[in-house]
């Protein structure tokens, strides 16, 4: 079903969207004609069951996946529009991303992993806010430990400050809690929440009912279409 | 953070391939530093044994070349006694006295006590033009060949005699006149028999004609008459020259003069030349024998170290190829995050510069010390210091990282191209 709330300020404005995947001969349409914004303190949550097109719609949202049709805008700026190098960049001024797997660097310690978005774009006091955000994320006392030596509720606070580091306006979340106890997925929603409320905003995509309801606005996603 | 940081963690986290592709490169560092000093090595013990060796060879060539002159001197004098009044100036420039002294001072110097004259032989020479031979320039030499010395033993005479009524000829005037051994001929209206033609000398013997001293005085119109005394092989062991002069001109009242042939001198020089030459002849076989064996060794190692140099580079990509597959995860999520593809190239050569540097470093230690023991236990090693090359640390620093570099460029390009999309989507 089409969105249509989309303004010139939205954080995230996604119109008619289609991405296809071409396999062994065979076409398969994983976003067909999505249009979606996202404004300023929205929480916005996509639900689905799994190959519905959650993640590719936020692979492309994320300037990482060029859609074969529609458009992206990301603060009213298409990144495709950009070179690889140009979208890199992009990427790393405005977009936060959490993952499921949460992809932490396995050598580098708490603080380390933080600040490695400082190597994309490096900002006067990256140090000083990536130990704020430790230590407002619960991390102070693992800062110079290893990710294999925390726990999976804590790695993905982790994955969560290292996606505030560079102040984006918006965060992009693959199943954040799939992989964590209800107390710690709580955390982390709380802490999507508190973005989004802070003018930020927020797409998740997720298959569990329970992390969606904690989103401001829900949509439903099947074989590549929003339906609801 | 920074990408040295970035790499340095890494290293530290990956220690075993890290510390396998530094073998790799200190293998190949080692082998060519130790090949290179091993080279510098022989280099430096070769000049030292040359030096020692040629400065004992010089020492033997002087003392060789004292024994020839003590030989030589040994062998005595030859001289040539000239009437007093001959001018040397002309006799030089001519080659032949003009000025005769009476025959009989021969036998007056036979039957003399000089002591030091072993062989005498009377001569009179004039340059003539042969007449019946189309005025060819001959050397007339008139000989009756050694006169024996009354105090003497008989001993072999040097210089045969002509016998009367021959010509014994040199070989221009033979080959000239078409002259052979038995053939007739007239001098100055007189008939001769060619005795012999004398081979090629190279000298003023080959345009002389050998005549009998009487017949060679009768043709010359000076009867009695001689213009040179040949004393050969005079003995000057206990004598002086001066002596002997002194000696000739009291047994002839000092009416003769006396000169030195300069053969013996001639002779004395061509002895030290030819110790000279020898003893370079020595030096140089020397050096001959070791560059050939410096260029075996050289051979042997332009073969063998670019073999390992190359089989270390492969060594050196296959570890970069596993760091990159491992870390596919890691450059996934730091391009999804904005890294861009020319720093995850500068990551994955950074680390390659690290690994050459490491692998430099050790390699040249190692190759040094391994050569250094090496030689010592050649013998007579040059010792450490003097096998320190600072051209070769310098170039091995620069070098190792390069190559090291080269060796991983391919898996760090694979590295950076990846696209991040597809590494998230499969994990």
């Amino acid at each position: 079903m089409p969105d249509n709330r989309g303004v010139a300020d939205d954080v995230l404005s996604i119109s008619n969207l289609v991405k296809t995947y071409r396999r062994a001969g065979k076409e398969v349409r994983a976003v067909d004609g999505v249009a979606l914004a996202v404004a300023p303190g929205e929480f916005v949550a996509v639900q689905g069951p799994s190959g519905c097109g959650k993640t590719t719609l936020l692979l492309v949202a994320g300037g990482l996946l060029r859609p074969d049709g529609g458009r992206v805008a990301v603060g009213g700026d298409d990144p495709y529009a950009l070179s690889a190098e140009g979208r890199a960049r992009f990427r790393a001024a405005r977009i936060g991303f959490v993952f499921q797997q949460f992809h932490l660097v396995p050598y580098l310690s708490v603080l380390d992993n933080v600040l490695v978005p400082s190597l994309a774009e490096a900002r006067p006091g990256a140090a000083a806010r990536a130990r704020g955000l430790v230590e407002r994320f619960g991390l102070g006392p693992r800062a110079d430990h290893r990710p294999g030596e925390l726990s999976t509720g804590e790695r993905q606070r982790v994955a969560l400050a290292r996606a505030l580091l560079n102040e984006p306006r918006l965060i992009l979340a693959d199943e954040p809690t799939g992989n964590l106890d209800r107390a710690s997925a709580a955390v982390v929603l709380d802490h999507l929440a508190e973005f989004a409320k802070a003018d930020g905003a927020v797409l998740l995509v997720t298959h569990d009912p329970w992390a969606a309801q904690r989103a401001t606005r829900q949509v439903r996603m099947e074989t590549g279409r929003l339906v609801s | 953070m920074t990408l040295w940081r970035l790499i340095a963690k890494e290293i530290a986290y990956r220690r075993l391939n890290f510390a396998l592709s530094v073998v790799a490169v200190l293998v190949a560092v080692g082998c060519l530093v130790a090949e290179l000093v091993l080279l510098r090595a022989h280099d430096l013990r070769a000049e030292g044994i040359a030096e020692s060796k040629e400065a004992r060879t010089r020492g033997m060539v002087g003392k060789l070349e004292e024994d020839y002159i003590k030989i030589t001197l040994g062998l005595g004098y030859n001289v040539l006694v000239l009437s007093k009044d001959q001018d040397l100036g002309r006799f030089y420039a001519q080659g032949v006295a003009e000025t005769t002294m009476p025959e009989a001072y021969v036998k007056r110097l036979a039957e003399s006590r000089v002591i030091t004259v072993q062989h005498l032989m009377p001569t009179l020479q004039e340059r003539i033009e042969w007449p019946e031979k189309g005025k060819l320039p001959i050397l007339l030499m008139g000989t009756r060949g050694e006169v024996p010395i009354a105090h003497r033993d008989a001993k072999k005479p040097l210089l045969q005699p002509v016998a009367k009524g021959t010509l014994v000829v040199g070989s221009l005037v033979g080959e000239r006149l078409g002259l052979k051994k038995g053939d007739a001929a007239t001098l100055r209206g007189q008939s001769f028999t060619v005795a012999e033609v004398r081979p090629p000398r190279g000298n003023e013997d080959d345009v002389t004609v050998w005549a009998d001293l009487g017949e060679a005085q009768a043709l010359l119109g000076r009867p009695g008459e001689i213009n040179a005394i040949l004393a050969l092989s005079c003995f000057c062991a206990e004598a002086t020259l001066d002596g002997m002069r002194k000696e000739i001109g009291t047994a002839l009242d000092q009416k003769v003069q006396v000169l030195e042939l300069a053969r013996e001198a001639a002779t004395r020089r061509a002895a030290r030349a030819r110790a000279s030459a020898l003893a370079e002849e020595v030096v140089q076989s020397e050096e001959a024998g070791r560059a050939e064996q410096r260029t075996e060794r050289q051979g042997f190692a332009e073969w063998i170290v670019p073999l390992v140099i190359v089989g270390c580079t492969v060594w050196v990509g296959l570890m970069a190829f596993s760091n990159a597959r491992d870390r596919r995860g890691e450059i996934g999520v730091l391009r999804a995050l904005g890294v861009r593809g020319g720093q995850v190239l500068a990551v994955f050569l950074g680390r390659a510069l690290l690994v050459g540097l490491a692998g430099a470093a050790l390699g040249y230690a190692l190759g040094l010390g391994v050569a250094a023991a090496w030689d010592a236990r050649q013998g007579g090693g040059v010792g450490l210091a003097a096998l320190v090359a600072p051209w070769v640390l310098a170039g091995t620093l620069v070098l190792a990282p390069l190559f090291s570099a080269i060796a991983s460029f391919v898996p760090a390009l694979v590295a950076a191209g990846q696209d991040p999309a597809e590494i998230l989507q499969d994990q």
